[in-house]
C-alpha cells in the first residue's frame, strides 16, 4: 500500500509537457518565489502570457531599474531571492544599475530577461542586445537560454547560485523561442550541474588555533562587523563573542542593526562619516576581529596608516577578498557563523575594562558637539529630523531604506538601528534612486513593517516614477525627502576640497506634495522644527503612502569626514557650536 | 614576477570570455593564454601565463575558482613542470644565406616546414627561451613573418590532475579542494 508520502513524491516528479515559459514559473514557484518585479516587452511576452497559470503576483514597475531595485530591497529585508523581469535591449540593459548595486552588496537577486529568437541572435534584431556579455562582470553568474529544455535547470542553477556562498546577482536570459517551444518538463531530472562550484569552505583547524591565540593575547581589540554576520545570520554569535570576550564593536555602514545601537559595547559606525572615538578605537586597536566585511576604502581611509599597531583576523566567506585591500595574520575562510559556532566555546574572558574605559575617554567632547545637544535656533536640520523620526518609530517594526548621499549618513549617525534587516541601503555601488523602489520591495516583502524611505531632492528625482508603482499596488510607503536644494554630499566635497566652487550641484525642484498629490498621494511640506513629530505622527497614522518635503537647512555639513584619501584618524570634526557654520556662510 | 597558471574549465560557450574578463576587471595583465581540449570532452585546458606578485597571484587563483565554471587551478610556477610554446618563423633565406639558416635551424633543433625561392619557413617547440634563443640569431637574416602559440605547461610526475569525479555530479558532489590553501 502506498502511504500518502508515495503519492506526493509521484505527483512531484510527474512529467508533464509545457513550454519553456510555463516551466520558468513553475520552477521560480518551487524555489518559493511568491512575487517578481517587472516590465514586460517584445521579446518576453510568452513569459508574461504564461503568468496567468502561475500563483506568482507580479509586480509592475516603471522603469526596469525599479524593478531590480525592488528585488534587491525584497532579497536585503528578507534574505529571500528577489526577482526582476525584463524585455531584452533596452529593457535589459535599464537593469544593469540594479545589477551592479546588488553586486557589490552581495544581495541574492534573480534576473529574467527576455532574448530575441536563438535563430536572431547575433544580427543586430530588434531590442537585442548582448546582456549576458554586458552584465558579465557585474554577476555573480550569468545564462543565455536558447532551449526550453534548459530552462528548468538553469533556473535551479541560478536560485542556487544567486543564494548560496556570498550571495549575488544572476541573470538568466531567455530567447522568445525557447519561452514559446515545449519540452517534458521534469523538476527531479533538472538538479543543477555546478562541478565546479564552491560556495562552501570551511578553515582549516591550525587556522583556528592562530585566531584564538591572536584574540587571548589581545590587550585592545576590536569587532569590525559587517553586512556578513547579516548574511550569515549570525547576530547572535557575535554578541556573544563580544560579550564573553569584553569585545567592543565597530559597525560598517551596512553592518548597521546586527548588533543593537544600544548594546554597552556597541561603539557604532566607523570609516569616513563615522564618529572620531570609533575611528580612534581602531587606530590604536591591537587587534582587529573583521566579521564578514571586506576592509572597503570607505572604512579603512588611507591604507598605509589603517590600524598600524593591530593584528588581523578576517573572518569571510570569500576567499578573494583575503589580503585584497588589508593584509592580515590569520583567515578563517567560511561561514561565519559555522566559524563562530566553533570558536565561541573556547573564547575566554579576560578583564579589558581598561580598554573600554580609555574607549569611554576617547569620546572626549563629542557629546557636546552633538547637534541635538543644541539649542534649537529656529533652523531645520536633517540631523533633527532623523532623529524625531527615530524617537517616534523606534518603538514598531521599521525599516528604514536610504538612498545615497548626506542623509544617507546622517541616518546612520542618528538612526539608532537595534534591530537586523531595519536598515537598507546601497553601501558598496552607492546608487543614486535606490530608496524608493527598494523600499516597495522591502514593503512587499514584510507587508507587516512600517517602511520609511529617507531620500535626498537629488535621488528622489531619479526613480520618482515609481510613485506610480505604489499607487497601483497599494502599497504603503512613507517617503521622507531631505530636501536641501543641493546635490548636498557632492557640495560638501566642493565645499571641502574644490574652494566652494559648487558646480552643477544647486537643484531647482518641483513641489513635491504637489507632485505627490497628482499622483494620488498625500503630500505634506514642513520647514519647522516643531512641526516634525507632529507630521510624523499623522503620516503613520493615515492609510495611505506620503510623501513629505523636509525643507532642511541648505549648506549643512557630514561630520566628522574622514577625507578620501586620509588617514583614519585624520578628521574633519564637528565644529562647536555647529550653528556657526550655518550661519557663517 | 611570472606566474603560470593550469586551469580547468567546463567545455560551454563563453567560459573563455569569463575568464579573459575577470583579468581585466581585476586589472592583471594576461602575458600569455592558451586554451584546448582535455582527455575529457567535456572539460577545456588553459594555461595563463601572469605577472605577478605573491598575494596578487593568491588572489588571481581565488578569483578564478569563483567563476563557476572553473574546476580547478593550480599554480605551477614553483613546481617540476614541462613547459613548451612552439614557434612557426617565416626568414628571408636567399641562395648565400640559405645553408646558414638551415644550419642554425638544425643547432636548435628546428624543422624546416617550407621552403620557398626567397625564405624558409621553420617550425620549433620549445621552451619560451630556446625560442628567443634562435630568433636571436636569425634576425639578421630578415624575419619576415612569427607566430607563437603561446605556453602550454603540464606538471611532472605521475600525477594527474584530480577533478571532479563526475562531471554530473549534483551540487553536492563538488571538486576535489586539494591544491586550495587558505592559510596566509
Amino acid at each position: 500500500m502506498k502511504s500518502e508520502n508515495d503519492t506526493k513524491a509521484e505527483k512531484k516528479t510527474e512529467k508533464k509537457i509545457m513550454t519553456g515559459a510555463g516551466i520558468l514559473w513553475e520552477c521560480l514557484e518551487r524555489e518559493g518565489v511568491k512575487h517578481v518585479f517587472g516590465y514586460p516587452g517584445g521579446a518576453i511576452l510568452p513569459a508574461y502570457d504564461a503568468l496567468k497559470h502561475s500563483k506568482i503576483h507580479h509586480i509592475l514597475v516603471r522603469h526596469e531599474q525599479g524593478a531590480t531595485h525592488m528585488a534587491d530591497g525584497y532579497a536585503r529585508a528578507t534574505g529571500q531571492l528577489g526577482v526582476a523581469v525584463a524585455t531584452s535591449g533596452p529593457g535589459a540593459t535599464n537593469m544593469v544599475t540594479g545589477i551592479a548595486t546588488a553586486m557589490l552588496d552581495s544581495s541574492p537577486i534573480l534576473c529574467i530577461t527576455g532574448q530575441v529568437g536563438s535563430k536572431l541572435i547575433g544580427s543586430d534584431a530588434f531590442q537585442e542586445t548582448d546582456i549576458t556579455g554586458i552584465t558579465l562582470p557585474i554577476t555573480k553568474h550569468n545564462y543565455l537560454v536558447t532551449r526550453a529544455d534548459e530552462v528548468a535547470r538553469t533556473i535551479r542553477e541560478a536560485a542556487y547560485v544567486a543564494r548560496s556562498g556570498r550571495p549575488g546577482p544572476v541573470l538568466v536570459d531567455i530567447t522568445k523561442d525557447a519561452q514559446q517551444s515545449t519540452c517534458e518538463f521534469d523538476w527531479e531530472a533538472a538538479k543543477p550541474q555546478m562541478p565546479g562550484y564552491r560556495p562552501d569552505l570551511s578553515p582549516a583547524p591550525e587556522e583556528y588555533k592562530k585566531a584564538l591565540d591572536l584574540i587571548h593575547s589581545a590587550k585592545r581589540p576590536v569587532i569590525l562587523a559587517g553586512h556578513g554576520i547579516l548574511i550569515s545570520g549570525a547576530m547572535r554569535e557575535v554578541i556573544t563573542l563580544a560579550e564573553r570576550g569584553g569585545i567592543p564593536v565597530a559597525l560598517t555602514l551596512l553592518g548597521l542593526g546586527v548588533v543593537p545601537a544600544s548594546h554597552p559595547l556597541n561603539l557604532g559606525m566607523m570609516g569616513m562619516h563615522g564618529e572620531a572615538w570609533v575611528n580612534h578605537t581602531i587606530q590604536e586597536a591591537d587587534l582587529l576581529i573583521a566579521l564578514g566585511m571586506r576592509f572597503d576604502d570607505r572604512v579603512t581611509g588611507n591604507l598605509k596608516t589603517y590600524a598600524p599597531n593591530a593584528k588581523k583576523i578576517h573572518v569571510e566567506v570569500d576567499p578573494a577578498e583575503v589580503n585584497k585591500n588589508v593584509k592580515v595574520d590569520v583567515a578563517l575562510v567560511g561561514d561565519l557563523r559555522e566559524v563562530l559556532h566553533e570558536l565561541l566555546p573556547k573564547i575566554e574572558s579576560p578583564d579589558r575594562g581598561e580598554w573600554l574605559h580609555h574607549i569611554d575617554e576617547l569620546k572626549g567632547d563629542a557629546a557636546v558637539r552633538d547637534i541635538q545637544n543644541l539649542p534649537d535656533n529656529g533652523h531645520l536640520y536633517a540631523a533633527h529630523v532623523i532623529n524625531d523620526l527615530w524617537r517616534e518609530t523606534r518603538e514598531s517594526n521599521t525599516i528604514v531604506v536610504t538612498d545615497v548621499g548626506q542623509h544617507q549618513m546622517w541616518e546612520a549617525q542618528y538612526y539608532k538601528h537595534e534591530q537586523p534587516r531595519s536598515l537598507i541601503t546601497s553601501g558598496g555601488l552607492g546608487t543614486m534612486g535606490f530608496a524608493l523602489p527598494a523600499a516597495i520591495g522591502a514593503k512587499v516583502a514584510r507587508p507587516d513593517a512600517e517602511v520609511w524611505v529617507i531620500v535626498g531632492d537629488g535621488g528622489f528625482q531619479m526613480t520618482l516614477c515609481e510613485l506610480a508603482t505604489i499607487m497601483q499596488e497599494k502599497i504603503k510607503v512613507n517617503v521622507a525627502i531631505i530636501n536641501n536644494g543641493y546635490l548636498g554630499m557632492v557640495r560638501q566635497w566642493q565645499e571641502f576640497f574644490y574652494e566652494r566652487n559648487y558646480a552643477a550641484t544647486p537643484l531647482l525642484n518641483p513641489d513635491f506634495a504637489k507632485l505627490a498629490e497628482a499622483y494620488g498621494m498625500r503630500g505634506i511640506t514642513v520647514k519647522e522644527r516643531s512641526q516634525v513629530i507632529p507630521t510624523v505622527k499623522s503620516v503613520r497614522e493615515h492609510n495611505g503612502p506620503v510623501v513629505i518635503d523636509f525643507r532642511v537647512e541648505q549648506e549643512d555639513t557630514v561630520y566628522p569626514m574622514v577625507a578620501a584619501g586620509a588617514a583614519l584618524h585624520d578628521m574633519i570634526r564637528r565644529p562647536t557650536p555647529l550653528v556657526e557654520t550655518a550661519d557663517d556662510e | 614576477m611570472m606566474n603560470t597558471y593550469v586551469v580547468y574549465v567546463e567545455n560551454k560557450p563563453g567560459v573563455l570570455t569569463r575568464v579573459a574578463s575577470l583579468f581585466r576587471r581585476r586589472a592583471f595583465n594576461i602575458d600569455s593564454l592558451t586554451v584546448g581540449r582535455t582527455e575529457k570532452p567535456e572539460v577545456s585546458r588553459m594555461t595563463i601565463t601572469v605577472d605577478a606578485d605573491y598575494d596578487q597571484a593568491r588572489r588571481i587563483e581565488a578569483n578564478l575558482y569563483k567563476l563557476v565554471n572553473v574546476l580547478l587551478v593550480e599554480n605551477i610556477t614553483e613546481s617540476p613542470a614541462i613547459i613548451r610554446d612552439l614557434a612557426m618563423i617565416k626568414v628571408a633565406a636567399t641562395h648565400d644565406a640559405r645553408s646558414h639558416v638551415l644550419e642554425l635551424a638544425s643547432v636548435f633543433r628546428a624543422r624546416v616546414v617550407d621552403v620557398a625561392p626567397e625564405s624558409l619557413t621553420i617550425e620549433i617547440t620549445g621552451t619560451e627561451d630556446k625560442i628567443d634563443g634562435l630568433l636571436e640569431v636569425l634576425r639578421p637574416y630578415g624575419v619576415l613573418e612569427m607566430v607563437r602559440t603561446g605556453i602550454v605547461a603540464m606538471r611532472r610526475g605521475n600525477k594527474g590532475a584530480v577533478l571532479a569525479p563526475s562531471l554530473n555530479s549534483g551540487v553536492g558532489e563538488i571538486a576535489s579542494d586539494e591544491g586550495i590553501s587558505y592559510s596566509v
